[in-house]
């Protein structure tokens, strides 16, 4: 018998990914272990430590330009890039998750398999300690992230896929406050994304029908060689790609997330809204750039048209939302057009520029949410719009900090926003894509509207008896808010720096 | 009549196509998560035809992998809906409408 010939495997560049599920193993013996009343205070500084761990890993590797495990794992530019950017948001997300001073027992509920409304529900909602499950769900989440951004075959990307998804799914659900919503809004996410990812699987097994093989490289060469039936090449990638933009919250896949995005705990919204659009974006660059760039004039009519169709869904629904989380949702479908602008590109800057894209954004969104949990009555957060009328003259601080953010979704210059949807426009006006510009541009006017209609609504009514108090933010989420915000401010009047990484980590390997 | 492995493929799509059409006609939260398991069965179904077709094992093990992934699903999908029939004694995915709009 032969002796099995093993794949040679770099453990130094698979290392971040190695870290975080480890310290999530970790954080699960820690439920285990340590008794409930101590565990967050081993969780929080393991999870931020497996961080800051993986992003040592992750800048050291920085230049690595390789391919590992049997080709399974491809470490280079883009995908050290967005390993990074998961993590440093994902940093910041779990300040916010970490967060316990706003009410007792922080954003989650003690037990969720507790029926709603029951003796014992009752009694856990006044203040029992969280469910610090949610630490090594939020760890397993982002390891899978990391995953996925650098997997180089389907069979990892889907694997990857699952790993990030499912424990987002429950995350949803460990709402302390509105638990119905938030137990219908994990149930819609899981539902729909195992739906989508069904499809993605589907189209995995149709590529591997055309191609014979399921790595990027392998498939790019049937692509180029043009042998092989056009009708399961077409099928698959169109299967593909509906799993990918599911995950991105492209039209017509994205009905879900304003539902997810309402329902869930804000701080996990905050999460979903930044790592998760990081990681489905980073994927879909990898298919698109590695795997199919051979059909682009096939594809990109039809991703353009979503693109359009996405950057107008989320621009006029936005406009007729009542709800902070839902009119931050809507925008972040409309985020997710512009970012397909940037990728249909099909050029390096069109690389570069949604890197920046989701970096920049990533920040800004997950400041935004940092709001939204500060906004609160007894009842918790107060999220209905008309609530948040006057808020300038009960706390012009956070209004003020608020209307930045709003500015900068809206792309006013000296904010991300407008240098980044600058960047998206100009690579894709460089592809010639003129069109995908020109819609990108009236639909950044329509959207406009929703923020500004916020801003004022927040700085020229009078505050009235039900104006909620914006609640003084504990030392996690005040850390969070001042990063989300400086980033926010920087990459608009200084992004030199970081559009220049982009540009140099634009470069995937084959 | 031979049986080529085109009809294994010919079954595959039809799978799939019961699976995608049943999670949007159906109600039941159960059977919506089983039409999506018809849908990854479907996939392992056409993964092993064309590792057959091909000569190559890729999809075999792909097949395997996805299997475990199906559990995995079951595991976390199972308990978002018994969470829900709890409190609500229903898994029809109608009752479930406080989010719209």
């Amino acid at each position: 018998m032969n002796d099995l010939k093993l794949p040679a495997i770099d453990y130094a560049a698979l290392a971040p990914m190695l870290i975080l599920f480890g310290v999530a193993c970790l954080g699960v013996l820690v439920e285990a272990a340590v008794p409930r009343a101590r565990r967050g205070l081993v969780q929080v500084p393991l999870g931020l430590l497996g961080l800051v761990a993986a992003l040592v890993f992750v800048i050291a590797e920085a230049g690595t330009r390789k391919r590992t495990a049997g080709e399974a794992i491809a470490i280079d530019g883009p995908a050290l890039f967005l390993q990074g950017a998961i993590i440093v948001l994902g940093v910041v997300a779990l300040l916010l998750i970490a967060e316990r001073s706003l009410e007792p027992g922080g954003p989650f509920v003690a037990q969720p398999a507790r029926p709603v409304g029951s003796e014992a529900d009752r009694s856990q909602a006044a203040g029992e300690g969280g469910a610090t499950e949610a630490y090594p769900l939020v760890m397993f989440a982002l390891a899978g992230m990391l995953l996925f951004v650098a997997a180089n075959d389907l069979l990892t990307m889907f694997v990857a896929l699952e790993v990030f998804s499912l424990p987002l799914y429950l995350l949803c659900a460990l709402a302390r406050r509105r638990r119905l919503l938030s137990q219908e809004a994990a149930l819609k996410y899981f539902l729909l994304g195992a739906y989508a990812s069904a499809f993605f699987l589907f189209g995995i097994a149709l590529i591997y029908g055309y191609a014979g093989a399921i790595t990027f490289s392998r498939i790019h060469q049937a692509v180029t060689a043009g042998t092989g039936s056009g009708v399961l090449l077409f099928a698959g990638l169109a299967l593909l790609a509906i799993g990918l933009l599911f995950k991105a919250a492209a039209a017509p896949f994205h009905v879900w997330t304003p539902d997810v995005y309402q329902g869930a705990p804000t701080p996990i919204t905050s999460l979903m809204a930044a790592c998760t659009k990081t990681a489905a974006f980073g994927a879909l660059l990898r298919v698109l750039y590695v795997g199919f760039p051979g059909a682009t004039w096939d594809f990109r009519p039809i991703i353009g048209v979503i693109a359009i169709l996405t950057m107008l869904v989320g621009a006029v629904l936005a406009v007729t939302q009542t709800d902070m989380k839902r009119l931050l949702a809507y925008s972040s479908i409309a985020n997710a057009g512009y970012l397909l602008v940037g990728v249909l590109a099909m050029t390096p800057e069109g690389v570069s520029s949604t890197l920046f894209y989701l970096v920049a954004y990533g920040f800004t969104v997950i400041a935004a949410f940092a709001v939204v949990t500060l906004v609160r009555d007894a009842d918790g957060e107060a999220t209905h719009l008309s609530r948040w009328a006057g808020l300038g003259r009960r706390s012009p601080l956070f209004a003020g900090v608020f209307t930045f953010l709003l500015l900068a979704f809206a792309g006013i210059p000296l904010t991300s926003g407008f240098t980044s949807k600058f960047a998206v426009f100009g690579a894709a006006f460089g592809g010639g894509q003129v069109w995908l510009v020109v819609a990108g541009v009236v639909t950044s006017m329509l959207l406009a509207f929703p923020y500004l209609r916020v801003v004022v609504m927040m700085w020229l009514s009078e505050p009235g008896e039900s104006t909620p108090s914006v609640s003084v933010p504990g030392a996690f989420t005040s850390a969070a808010l001042v990063i989300g915000v400086l980033v926010t401010l920087l990459l608009g009047v200084l992004p030199g720096p970081l559009l220049d990484l982009t540009t140099r980590a634009g470069d995937f390997v084959r | 009549m031979t049986l080529t492995p085109e009809w294994y493929l010919l079954l595959a799509a039809a799978l799939f196509t019961i699976g995608a059409v049943g999670v949007l006609i159906r109600r039941n939260a159960i059977v919506l998560f089983m039409c999506v398991e018809l849908m990854l069965n479907a996939a392992n179904l056409a993964l092993v035809t064309f590792s057959r077709i091909n000569g190559t094992l890729d999809g075999q093990i792909i097949a395997f992998f996805v299997m475990v992934v199906a559990a995995a699903e079951v595991v976390v999908g199972l308990a978002i809906i018994m969470s829900i029939f709890r409190t609500r004694r229903s898994a029809s995915v109608d009752d479930s409408n406080l989010l719209k709009y």
